[in-house]
């Protein structure tokens, strides 16, 4: 499965010589609801390898964005059915304009959105014309 | 902000971290009344992501003013525990859904706001300010959008959708002119690179919805009359009742949390 490393949410991991760590995270979006949850498992995960003191941070800025998202990080969501950010560049208007989503399932460039809101915030639905399943797309960010 | 705290560089930047807090908490309060009652499955969907964006946003800006404060008032102290006067938010945000057209109306002229506002508050000398506009003006690009398409769909669609997009407008007009409202809290901030003066967002505002009243055969209403007070805690009718329901499940269970 997916790593917060390979969805380019971790920022930084310092070890003080008191054996304190601090790990830096950036939040996906303002509101993502996984963002205690994350925290939570991290605490935990690092308490189970025996470091008993941990805090976890949160920090907004630079915001996080697609681009940090690894390329095994891509690949793992294709393989799950979840189409990865797709290149997209501003038009001279200020408009986003976004180049073609492939479809995960038969890898089709003929898809269309079905709604710009998925599950969730950072998701968006689309379906494949090719092979008409319907998919989810990690939107560009 | 308690009388203890004199310094009056804090006590800007308290009032200034609540005025746009609540202003992203009460839109998102407002659009997650839609959750099960949209139009269609896909938009119930994006009214409470919007709305969800929007807490994610509001959260931050309160813990960041509980902090200046300094006086021991966190996120939910300030969200669930302060009376109507006590918030800053504008007078549109708080406007009653209506109907789709009307919230779609209000998205579109908060959205634009809020998306000019970012990008110049992206370069604010306030860390944490500057941080969630780094992070909200992605989000407000894609609500701004979002309520773009919908006005042009709904404006320039059926002589029915037309009508009611068009009132909307004309019934939501005189709640924005508030939006730029400026008074002596922006200017010690602004004279510092912290805030940026909402006046100077008027031109582009103005601009950008005259595009979309032309795109979508809308009719700029006429300025009659106009609403203020928000940013003084002084609010409209429909406002307790959204305090009410916001705010009774914390105050019935105090301290209570899940």
């Amino acid at each position: 499965m997916i790593t917060i490393g390979d969805l380019g949410i971790v920022r930084d991991v310092v070890e003080s010589a008191d054996g304190h760590i601090e790990v830096v995270m950036t939040p996906t979006y303002s509101g993502c609801p996984a963002t205690e949850v994350i925290r939570a498992d991290v605490i935990t995960a690092l308490h189970d390898a025996g470091f008993p003191d941990v805090e976890v941070r949160y920090q907004r800025a630079p915001a996080w964005t697609t681009d940090w998202i690894t390329d095994n990080g891509r690949r793992v969501l294709a393989a799950h059915g979840i189409a990865p950010p797709s290149a997209s560049v501003l038009s001279g208007q200020g408009v986003r304009v976004e180049l073609s989503v492939q479809c995960p399932q038969c890898r089709s460039a003929q898809t269309q959105l079905v709604s710009r809101f998925g599950a969730t915030a950072c998701q968006a639905m689309y379906r494949c014309l090719s092979c008409l399943e319907p998919f989810d797309h990690v939107k560009s960010y | 902000m308690s009388e203890r705290n004199v310094d009056p560089m804090a006590a800007a930047l308290f009032t200034y971290s609540l005025r746009l807090g609540d202003d992203a908490l009460i839109l998102a309060q407002r659009l997650s009344e839609w959750a099960s009652r949209a139009p269609e499955i896909e938009e119930d969907i994006a009214l409470t992501n919007i709305a969800l964006d929007l807490l994610g946003q509001a959260r931050a800006l309160l813990d960041y003013a509980g902090s200046v404060e300094a006086a021991g008032r966190g996120e939910d102290d300030l969200a669930y525990l302060r009376t109507e006067r006590d918030f800053r938010n504008v007078h549109l945000v708080e406007q009653e859904n209506g109907d789709f057209a009307h919230t779609i109306a209000r998205q579109l002229f908060f959205s634009t706001y809020q998306l000019f506002l970012y990008e110049e508050l992206i370069s604010s000398r306030d860390e944490m300010l500057a941080g969630v506009a780094a992070k909200g003006v992605k989000e407000a690009a894609y609500h701004h959008d979002h309520a773009l398409q919908w006005s042009v769909r709904l404006g320039d669609g059926t002589e029915e959708s037309r009508q009611r997009m068009q009132a909307a407008v004309d019934r939501l007009w005189p709640f924005t002119a508030e939006l730029f409202d400026t008074d002596e809290v922006e200017a010690a901030l602004v004279s510092q690179g912290i805030a940026i003066d909402p006046s100077t967002l008027r031109p582009r505002w103005d601009r950008s919805i005259g595009d979309v009243f032309a795109t979508a055969t809308l009719t700029t209403p006429p300025t009659i009359w106009t609403s203020h007070g928000g940013r003084r805690g002084v609010h409209t009718e429909c406002f307790g009742f959204l305090l009410a329901e916001m705010q009774y499940l914390h105050r019935l269970h105090p301290g209570v949390s899940w």
